[in-house]
């Protein structure tokens, strides 16, 4: 019925599976030995945002912290040269942000402008961090009942080994790198489960189709035909996300940065897990016709294998 | 026929663009800037002479105005020609009406009136969009319940002795309840019943130890409850009307959770003084002053708020609280002085006159009160974790000499002006039920908001235009199709959360960015089928049928288990995360509709019903 000759993706399955053992055992490493680069959001502490008209002296301003008496400052330019963003330990105040910035103020020709000041408690901090791990567990507990609803177990296996697997890659390229886990970067890290569930949802419901219509063909080669079926839809739909998230990423601003990194990645990623791990998943687990035939027809289908 | 809609199919599409348009449209129209004008008090009225008098000073003050309103008698609105001279505005209007009116910054709608008519209003923007703060207080429900305790065993001693039952002590025992000791076991029995009567919302057990026989109450759980709503409660009013003195427009104040409140002023430039206000999370104290012989137990010595240095010692008793204070307000007497007057409720008035009427000629200070927090940082298990302690702070903003004995209305007097002021704003922002603390704020100013509004719309505007050149190249007249359906659903997605007054957030406009990638999934699924179904021979009227057909499970279960993981997000997530469910979640449904449905109205008109040799639909 098909032309085109299905590629042997399911050929590749050891290699993959190999690549995806080691990236996942690097990131578990990373996440064990240096562990995240925290934001704001969950670790609590206080953080400035000042504006200068022109290239911002990193040097003198935390000179000018310093020797004003605050501790602990790091100071770091924020998107453009202009711009400065100070985090300190410093104890919260309600004046904070006004002090510093007349400190600078005092320092400077130029006029400093306040752009945000933020302040997080610590005890805020922690149930943060709480809340977005529950919300991870809850999410992957709540789609792998859908699944195995709508599908069947072994599906719902493959589905969420998959995501398990995306998230903790995203975690660990930015456990690697170092880069800054805050709010929206969660927010982004429950936005790839989603995206990476479509993409193995489809692909999951072109095997199920299949395997329902084509008789005698080892489960290897049904797989490597739905694939091949999707792998158009996956290629652009992949495709046409990248690209507004590549917008997002070099146009968004500073402060959606990372967020539209942890798609990116988890995009690039999702697209790979739906195709290597989901069906790799299906069969290692020994997926079989039988266990998708839908229960009311079972009789007649029966009937009909000679 | 194949590929046909039935005539209201197409016109209820029709409609629902329609309301896509309508309701979506006051995002167009930009506000104006504007200052607001609302009387302090609850009951007064701003009338045309109040508004008069406004715009007589914007003319002297050469600031271009343009239009004025009053709505409701309660609030007037004057529009300005640019922000810039908004806060002028609001400067020289504030000195023209004095005390009497609040002036605030606003943004005035423009939206027209036909479309005011029907409901429709833009989107709100949220703090990262427009500037403004948001603050997190948490109340401190342990210090509630132990204020609540002390009342409880006051009144249990006192209703103990009315009673006759002899008891030894009554104690604090634990957070949560009160123990009494008593020397006999019969005592104890009549006095368990007794309590266990009167005072149902605690749990009553009694105790053999060895040292006495014990009643032990304590506070149920429902009880608790109770209480802390009460103090939530209490703290949400007084936060709001501590907020309605600070001339914010559109300020919001809410529970969140067991305890705290999230504060938010949009446009607020001016932080301190709105960290002033709120943070004032202060109480009050009026005591008289230490005779000189008093003991060190009777009395303690505190410092000036305002006065470094001096110092004075006041009596451990305390007469009334800022609790009893209804009412304060700066005034000026026959003299020309600034004076605060001062009201205190019935029972605050009964104790102030008991007490004053022996304290003629003696000073009387009052003590203000606050709790506050300091961070010190400690090494825990070799990591530095940051440990807030709560500690209380009690400095004196005023000591005068009674003149007379003091009944619920007196007055304090011989203030500077600007002290006068000050005092009287402290004694009437009003009391909290608990003691609270800032565990969170975010100020976000105002060229920042802009400049992420600019970034976010460049963003969606260049993700979109690849993305529509991309479906164009790539699929043709059913490319054209799908982007027709992406335009329309954006469109429906800004009309629903104008209509729901959903607000917009930073990652909310990253939402909407992704919501455009994944909108173009739907069409790509139903294109892929329809190459694959000419591909095994079908003609082309079958093969947009039984592609739209074919993919419409795939579409709906892959939707579905998107549309879970946004409503989670929402339901866990505060704030910006929020923000972004919010758009996702309801991008999701939008582009159900556009996708599936809007598409297969364009490809049946398109070619429906008649002969069709080829689709141009891409591909070989």
């Amino acid at each position: 019925m098909s032309e085109v000759k299905d590629m042997n993706f399911m050929g590749m399955r050891k290699v993959a599976a190999a690549a995806s053992i080691v990236l996942l055992l690097i990131s578990i490493a990373s996440l064990a030995y240096q562990g995240l680069n925290l934001g704001l959001d969950f670790t609590g502490g206080t953080l400035i945002e000042v504006g200068y008209e022109n290239k911002a002296d990193i040097k003198h301003i935390r000179e000018t912290l310093e020797e004003a008496g605050y501790r602990d400052v790091t100071v770091q330019n924020f998107g453009s040269e202009q711009d400065v963003l100070l985090r300190m330990s410093e104890a919260y105040r309600a004046n904070l942000g006004d002090e510093v910035l007349a400190t600078l103020q005092n320092s400077s020709d130029e006029t400093v402008a306040m752009r945000r000041a933020e302040f997080v408690g610590a005890q805020v901090g922690e149930e943060l961090r709480d809340q977005g791990g529950l919300a991870l567990l809850l999410a992957l507990a709540v789609v792998m009942l859908y699944v195995a609803a709508r599908f069947q177990f072994k599906f719902s296996v493959g589905a969420v080994v998959a995501l398990m697997h995306d998230v903790i890659i995203i975690l660990g390229v930015f456990s690697v790198f170092q880069f800054e886990f805050d709010l929206t970067v969660m927010a982004a890290l429950l936005a790839v489960i989603g995206y990476s569930l479509n993409d193995t949802i489809v692909v999951a419901d072109r095997i199920r189709e299949n395997f329902r219509i084509i008789r005698q063909m080892m489960p290897a080669d049904v797989i490597n035909r739905s694939l091949t079926q999707t792998l158009g839809r996956t290629v652009v739909t992949s495709l046409t996300t990248l690209m507004v998230l590549l917008a997002l990423l070099f146009m968004g601003g500073e402060n959606i940065y990372y967020f539209a990194m942890a798609l990116s990645i988890g995009v690039v990623v999702g697209t790979y897990s739906s195709i290597y791990v989901s069906a790799n998943i299906l069969l290692v687990m020994e997926i079989t016709r039988e266990d998708l035939l839908p229960p009311e027809t079972d009789d007649s289908d029966l009937d009909e294998i000679p | 026929m194949l590929n046909k809609y039935p005539l209201w199919k197409y016109l209820l599409i029709l409609m629902v663009c329609t309301m896509g348009v309508i309701y979506a449209m006051p995002n167009l129209y930009p506000p104006d800037p504007a200052v607001q004008i609302t009387p302090t008090k609850s009951g007064d009225v701003v009338d045309d002479y109040t508004l008069n008098r406004a715009l007589s000073v914007l003319k002297e003050a050469n600031i271009q105005y343009f239009g004025q309103e009053i709505k409701d008698g309660k609030t007037a609105l004057i529009r300005l020609q640019d922000s810039e001279q908004q806060l002028q505005a609001k400067g020289v209007i504030q000195r023209k009406l004095g005390d009497g009116f609040i002036v605030a910054l606003n943004l005035a709608a423009t939206t027209p009136q036909w479309l005011v008519d029907m409901n429709a209003g833009p989107m709100t923007l949220g703090l990262d969009l427009s500037g403004g703060v948001h603050f997190l207080m948490e109340v401190d429900m342990d210090e509630f319940l132990k204020q609540r305790l002390n009342n409880y065993r006051a009144a249990i001693k006192r209703a103990l002795r009315e009673q006759k039952h002899r008891y030894k002590r009554v104690v604090a025992n634990g957070d949560t309840g009160i123990a009494v000791k008593f020397a006999k076991e019969d005592v104890r029995d009549e006095a368990y019943t007794f309590l266990r009567r009167e005072y149902p919302e605690f749990l009553t057990t009694d105790e053999d130890k060895e040292d006495g026989f014990w009643v032990n109450l304590n506070l149920t759980p429902a009880k608790i409850k109770e209480f802390e709503d009460y103090a939530l409660k209490q703290n949400l009013t007084t936060i709001r009307n501590r907020v309605n003195e600070l001339g914010v427009a559109e300020p919001l104040v809410q529970r969140q959770g067991r305890n705290r409140i999230v504060i938010e002023l949009p446009g607020v430039q001016d932080t301190a003084a709105a960290k002033k206000i709120l943070g004032k999370a202060a109480n009050l104290e009026f005591r008289l002053e230490a005779l000189p012989d008093a003991s060190r137990y009777s009395s303690e010595e505190f410092g000036f708020k305002t006065q470094p240095g001096r110092r004075a010692r006041l009596e451990k008793a305390v007469i009334v609280t800022g609790d009893n204070v209804s009412n304060a307000q700066p005034s000026f007497d026959e003299n020309g002085q600034s004076q605060v007057n001062i009201n205190l409720d019935g029972n605050g008035g009964a104790m102030m006159g008991k007490v004053t009427k022996k304290a003629i000629k003696r000073r009387m200070g009052v003590l203000f009160v606050e709790h506050k927090v300091r961070t010190r940082y400690e090494m825990q298990d070799g990591v530095e974790v940051a440990v807030e302690d709560k500690f209380v702070e009690k400095k004196i903003i005023s000591l005068a000499t009674i003149q007379s004995a003091l009944g619920s209305q007196f007055r304090i007097t011989g203030l500077e002006p600007a002290e006068s002021s000050e005092l009287a704003l402290l004694l009437r922002a009003g009391a909290l039920a608990a003691p609270m603390y800032f565990v969170e704020e975010r100020t976000v100013g105002p060229s920042l908001g802009k400049e992420n509004i600019e970034l976010g719309v460049s963003s969606v505007q260049l993700g979109l235009a690849i993305v529509l050149i991309f479906m164009l190249v790539y699929y043709r007249t059913f490319g054209l199709f799908a982007n027709v359906a992406l335009a329309v659903n954006l469109l429906l997605l800004m009309a629903v959360m104008s209509m729901l007054g959903a607000t917009l957030t930073l990652p909310g406009i990253a939402g909407i960015v992704l919501t455009v990638g994944m909108a173009v999934d739907a069409n790509v699924l139903i294109f892929a089928r329809i190459r694959e179904e000419l591909k095994a021979g079908l003609n082309p009227q079958q093969a947009i049928h039984s592609g739209y057909d074919k993919a419409f499970l795939t579409i709906f279960d892959a939707n579905i288990t998107t549309l879970i993981v946004a409503v989670i997000l929402f339901a866990v997530g505060t704030g910006p995360v929020k923000g972004f469910a919010v758009t996702l979640s309801i991008g999701i449904l939008t582009s159900m509709f556009t996708a599936i449905v809007l598409t297969r109205a364009l490809a049946n008109l398109t070619y429906g019903g008649r002969r069709v040799e080829k689709l141009s639909i891409g591909g070989k």
